[in-house]
């Protein structure tokens, strides 16, 4: 099929003015002479507020308020910004007695200027009653102390997550005879991995600014994912009516699920909305790093049974989630370490078996980053997988070959859902061709020493989440014949605003620029869950074709008015509407005219989507490494990925998207740690400890399509927002385990552990 | 955060010298470190305009500025092609142009920091430092002396100590090093200097009778290395041995650093 | 004290304060390209010209740069314009936070190295983090422009 808008390469709409430097940001667009908002952060793991005094900090000149726990409503809430009634059980208050990580709230300090408030953050006398923390996830199931103890705990869906317990969820599930399949295997092999709390690390930092307009209501600006999930938590959490609160996104820079929490937004929400005056917070990188919101860390265990012919007939998976001290997104994210690993392997997998718990502990407390819980399962399950063909003998594309999801297929371990989209077998023939894999599979030592391996990995996601996410679009026919399209997603870089006014266009058969979109503010936009889970293109994109399409009906309506035809005696031509019996023409403008001149047919309409499906996309990721025997570094010099998106609807952002994901997994797997010190403190809590790839730590990525037709998706698209992290680290993985003869179990992969295993392996 | 009273440009190395008496104030230099300190400074004294950022040519030497950044060490041709490139190897991997930019000699050289890639180069090539009241120090007994408030003016490397090649590691090419490592022979001895153990460099002279590898195991055996972020002892003194052994015979091929 | 600063070609003489930060005195005077993301002096958001060379403006005192001339994204425009459409024509912009520091620093690399490698490209630029593209589309982005220079040169 041939597109004029689709599968095309259109710039981003916002591209020349973001590379030009404009002013597009919240601490941009935000007058900066309101309150300064700056949060006092616990120095504990685990403490009690004994006596917390203000007197002194309040007397610095020029500080408008200073709250603590007495001052906050005391209704729990989540922060996680999910559809209502949200997975993540209420068990956070603006301002708490107990503290439950390093860099908990304490207190929120309100002044005229900085350094005001940074003074008045050190005069704060607090005494703490330190307690016990839980800091190790293995321990905290069941452990005498309790991160929240509190009764007015409270989890909305049943999800087994039990307070008392500090479990945040709990579920088991199998299908098939999982012990008598796997005594039937002809091997079978258990391994346990273990993933870092991997920080999204967004350029923009959290920021947020607040105001009082005019109707009295509380109107925020925040770089925000998710504006009307968003609103519904401000409002409970300053327990005030939702009407209350109006939420709008300016420009964001970058999110990856950062900004699907609301991190920032709660403290100067309470300022403004007691004070009533403007307020103002920007986080620091350090409070990023250490009072964020990053991956779940996970310990996943795999049980993988297949016959010699590599036959893979069981997967079994056990996955310890630590949710950290709150439990935004911990009953979520870990689902989708078996749902979206396993049936991977659906071809010939006979029994299969999910089981998880999510605990609290007094660490971080984790959220929603790309991947979401996919990308630590896709490891385990896909590392594992590398090494039963390693054990088999088998090489590891045909291992995959054999067993592989293919269109069609039912996938018991995706909720019974029909691939009805899957080129997962041609991207990984197109990955296999491009790559090279018969030459560089082969372990190869340099003239100089090093030593040159290749790992293959396969992915898939979803495409929104299935029977909950909504999506919805307003297109509008505007004077002249220009159209706006208004949508509740959110256009965080990835280009949604563009590519879903490219369906717009392919629709309205027009020119790309006659398309404004606007995005999103809660008074304005109509409702969107928001742009998570790999649904904008999927859920939303629908919805605006959809609207576009009525639209053109309506323009129909109104030109069977004008020129008294039948509507199905017209063709829409993109620049009017064609009579086919006459021959004439209506012009778009003269329609546009007519629609505000003693009209009653509405050329503004808004559809909403859901589905009751989630289509995975899919994937294929070769890596070539180069280690050097010296040191162990481990340098990824060549990266092929072939995606199954559906149709690319903008083939660069497409392409883009998926090499900034392989290199933020490219850091997963080798350089970006995650260590606590032993009262629970993050070392890595800045850019000069946590250490992201540069362009100079990366070698060359290639990018490839095998698309397949999604009967659901706008023009057969489905996601490929998140699908694209997840392959680096397996792959990696098994490149590196090829050269140095030991797979890895822990990420990231260091060069002393891989220097130990050269050293041992001569 | 840093918070500053007064600021003074000096105006000469003498008003410079009494301000720093004072123990609440001081120098700055390239602000890179000073600036992530939470702590109040009453006066910052800046150096900028004593003609201390260039780098001077004399018969045997060349003569180090301390207000010279280390990207101009990076891009000066006499330097580097006096050492086969190792300054521009030393500090090429250190974050990046705009940061090389305002990093100073003299703050590299006066913090005597443990991962200094600079301070191991100037101590391969066995360079001076010269101070304000205490003139010139050879830099060995330079990083052991107490951090008094005296001024670093400039630094010397002698043009017959160029025979050098350095390399380090690092965990991302912009990272601190994890260990840094320049080999040098002159003045009749071979020897390296292996910095970021994490502590500062130290210097190990190789023994004439002394074979490369067994050079190379000797100091991974006697070198002190410590634990940190990131890396462990015990990898630091593989490295140690791995580079120490790379690099000499890199020297002795006559190879440049980069 | 009173300083006096050239910001984009216009003479600026204000009262700062010792510890005044260049990225806040920029910002300050509306610009706004300028962006903060670290604290660190890691990810060269932050970057400006000081008389031509690039510098970080979150690492250097405003009294520092007193009598000196500063240029930020705002006042680069037309030097920016000739190759940023490149840039944008590979998608590579995404989110957009780092671009200002990015293309004020490949301003800086383009008159320092008129026909720079790759490998020159990425040093050159290697303190410009982004988290976003990947930077190879940024890499092809400029690649293009230097390309289409080549050819309007032949």
């Amino acid at each position: 099929m041939s597109y004029r808008h689709i599968d095309q390469k259109p710039m981003k709409k916002d591209a020349m003015q973001l590379l030009l430097g404009k002013p597009a940001y919240t601490e941009d667009v935000t007058p900066a002479d309101c309150l300064v908002v700056k949060v006092l952060r616990s120095p504990y793991a685990h403490a009690l507020i004994k006596n917390i005094d203000t007197t002194i900090a309040c007397k610095v000149p020029g500080i408008e308020a200073v709250y603590t726990y007495k001052d906050v409503p005391q209704n729990r809430f989540t922060m996680a910004g999910q559809t209502y009634p949200e997975f993540s059980p209420y068990d956070k208050l603006i301002l708490d007695q107990r503290l439950r990580f390093v860099g908990d709230a304490v207190a929120i300090v309100a002044g005229e200027n900085e350094k005001a408030v940074d003074k008045a953050l050190k005069l704060i006398k607090t005494d703490y009653e330190v307690l016990e923390p839980v800091l190790d996830m293995h321990t905290a199931m069941d452990h005498p102390v309790l991160v929240h103890p509190e009764d007015n705990w409270d989890a909305k869906v049943e999800c087994g997550a039990d307070n008392k317990r500090n479990l945040v969820a709990s579920s088991r599930w199998s299908e098939g005879d999982v012990e008598d399949v796997l005594n039937n295997c002809d091997k079978v092999i258990r391994r346990t991995y273990h993933t870092q709390p991997c920080q999204q690390a967004a350029m923009e930092t959290f920021r947020t600014y607040c105001e009082i307009d005019y109707y009295g209501r509380l109107h925020v600006i925040s770089s925000t994912q998710i504006v009307f999930h968003a609103r519904r938590i401000i409002a409970n959490a300053l327990n005030i009516p939702k009407s209350m609160v109006r939420v709008e996104k300016p420009r964001i820079g970058g999110g990856f699920g950062s900004k699907q929490t609301l991190v920032a937004e709660i403290y100067p929400a309470f300022v403004t909305w007691l004070t009533k005056k403007p307020s103002r917070i920007v986080y620091s990188r350090k409070e990023v790093q250490t009072c964020g919101t990053p991956r779940h860390e996970m310990e996943m265990t795999v049980t993988i049974g297949a016959m010699n012919d590599g036959t893979i007939r069981c997967i079994d998976l056990y996955t310890l989630s630590n949710t950290g001290a709150y439990s935004e997104h911990g009953p979520t994210t870990v689902g989708l370490s078996g749902t979206k690993s396993i049936p991977l392997y659906t071809a010939n997998l006979e029994a299969f078996r999910f089981d998880y718990d999510v605990v609290y502990t007094n660490v971080q407390s984790s959220g929603a980053y790309r991947g979401y819980g996919a990308t630590q399962g896709i490891y385990a399950v896909e590392s594992a997988v590398s090494e039963m063909a390693s054990v088999l003998g088998i090489d590891p594309v045909t291992i995959r070959e054999k067993n592989m999801v293919r269109e069609g297929m039912e996938m018991p371990a995706y909720y019974h859902e029909i691939a009805t989209s899957c080129n997962l077998d041609k991207c990984m023939e197109k990955a296999k061709n491009l790559f090279d894999w018969e030459n560089k599979s082969k372990v190869r030592v340099l003239p100089n020493g090093h030593i040159r391996s290749a790992g293959v990995a396969m992915a898939m996601q979803g495409s929104g989440i299935s029977g909950c996410d909504v999506g919805s679009a307003t297109v509008k026919l505007e004077e002249t014949g220009f159209y706006t399209l208004t949508i509740g997603a959110a256009d965080m870089g990835t280009g949604c605003d563009t590519t879903l006014a490219q369906i717009a266009a392919e629709t309205l058969e027009c020119d790309l620029d006659m398309i404004n979109v606007f995005g999103a503010d809660t008074d304005i936009s109509p409702y969107d869950s928001g742009s998570y889970a790999s649904s904008t293109t999927y859920v939303t994109g629908k919805a605006v074709q959809m609207a576009a399409e009525d639209l053109i009906e309506n323009m129909k309506q109104i030109v069977s008015q004008m020129k008294k035809v039948p509507a199905d005696d017209m063709d829409f031509i993109g620049t009017g509407i064609k009579i086919l019996s006459t021959g004439e023409t209506v012009s778009l403008e003269d329609i546009a005219t007519k629609s505000m001149f003693f009209n009653n047919i509405p050329v503004q309409i808004t559809r909403t989507n859901t589905q009751p499906f989630s289509p995975p996309p899919f994937m294929v990721g070769m890596a070539e490494t180069d280690i050097d025997p010296l040191t162990g570094k481990v340098e990824v010099v060549d990266y092929v990925a072939v995606v199954d998106c559906g149709t690319p609807i903008n083939h660069n952002l497409a392409t883009v998207q998926t090499e900034g994901g392989i290199v933020q997994g490219i850091g997963m797997a080798l350089t970006e740690t995650v260590t606590y010190t032993d009262k629970g403190q993050i070392m890595e809590n800045s850019f000069m400890q946590y250490k992201i790839p540069a362009r100079t730590d990366i070698g060359s990525l290639r990018i490839d399509f095998a698309g397949s037709y999604e009967p659901t998706g706008p023009y057969g698209a489905k996601s490929i927002g998140e699908i694209v992290i997840n392959t680096p680290s397996p792959a990696i993985n098994a490149a590196v385990a090829s050269a140095i003869g030991k797979f890895h179990y822990t990420l990231p992969i260091r060069p002393e552990s891989v220097l130990d295993a050269l050293e041992e392996k001569k | 955060m840093l918070t500053i009273r007064k600021y003074v440009m000096a105006e000469s190395l003498s008003q410079a010298y009494d301000l720093y008496q004072n123990k609440n104030n001081t120098i700055i230099g390239g602000m890179l470190w000073l600036k992530m300190q939470d702590r109040t400074v009453d006066t910052a004294i800046d150096l900028s305009n004593l003609g201390l950022n260039t780098i001077e040519e004399t018969e045997n030497t060349y003569e180090i500025g301390a207000m010279v950044t280390l990207r101009d060490l990076e891009l000066h041709s006499g330097l580097n092609t006096l050492t086969g490139n190792a300054f521009t190897a030393c500090v090429k991997p250190i974050v990046g142009v705009q940061f090389r930019n305002l990093a100073t000699v003299g703050g590299s050289v006066y913090g005597r920091y443990g991962f200094s890639d600079l301070l191991t180069l100037l101590l391969a090539m066995n360079a001076d430092v010269v101070l304000y009241k205490n003139g010139i120090v050879n830099i060995h007994d330079f990083v052991k002396m107490p951090y008094t408030r005296d001024i670093v003016v400039k630094v010397i490397v002698s043009k017959n100590n160029g025979n050098v090649y350095y390399t380090s590691f690092r965990n991302t090419k912009t990272d601190f090093p994890v260990l840094t490592c320049c080999v040098y022979h002159h003045d009749n001895h071979t020897g390296a200097c292996i910095g970021a153990r994490p502590g500062k460099a130290l210097d190990f002279v190789m023994n004439e009778e002394e074979t490369v590898t067994d050079y190379a195991n000797r100091i991974h055996e006697s070198c002190p290395f410590g634990s940190n972020m990131r890396s462990s002892a015990s990898y630091r003194g593989k490295l140690c041995r791995n580079l120490t052994e790379y690099a000499i015979r890199q020297l002795q091929k006559g190879e440049s650093s980069c | 004290m009173l300083i006096t600063i050239t910001l984009n070609g216009k003479k600026i003489t204000e009262e700062v304060t010792a510890d005044s930060l260049l990225i806040d005195f920029v910002r300050h005077h509306k610009c706004f390209s300028v962006k903060r993301g670290c604290e660190t002096s890691n990810c060269g958001l932050c970057t400006v010209l000081l008389d031509g060379k690039p510098v970080l403006s979150c690492s250097l005192l405003t009294c520092r740069v007193n009598g000196h001339s500063v240029q930020t994204l705002e006042g680069l425009q037309e030097e920016a314009k000739e190759f940023v459409g490149f840039i944008a024509n590979q998608g590579a912009e995404q989110c957009g936070f780092c671009n200002p520091g990015m293309v004020v620093n490949t301003i800086a690399l383009l008159r320092e190295y008129p026909d720079p490698s790759d490998e020159d490209i990425r040093q050159f630029l290697s303190g410009n983090l982004c988290r976003c593209s990947g930077y190879e589309s940024q890499l092809r982005g400029i690649r293009a422009y230097l390309d289409f220079r080549k050819g309007d040169a032949a």
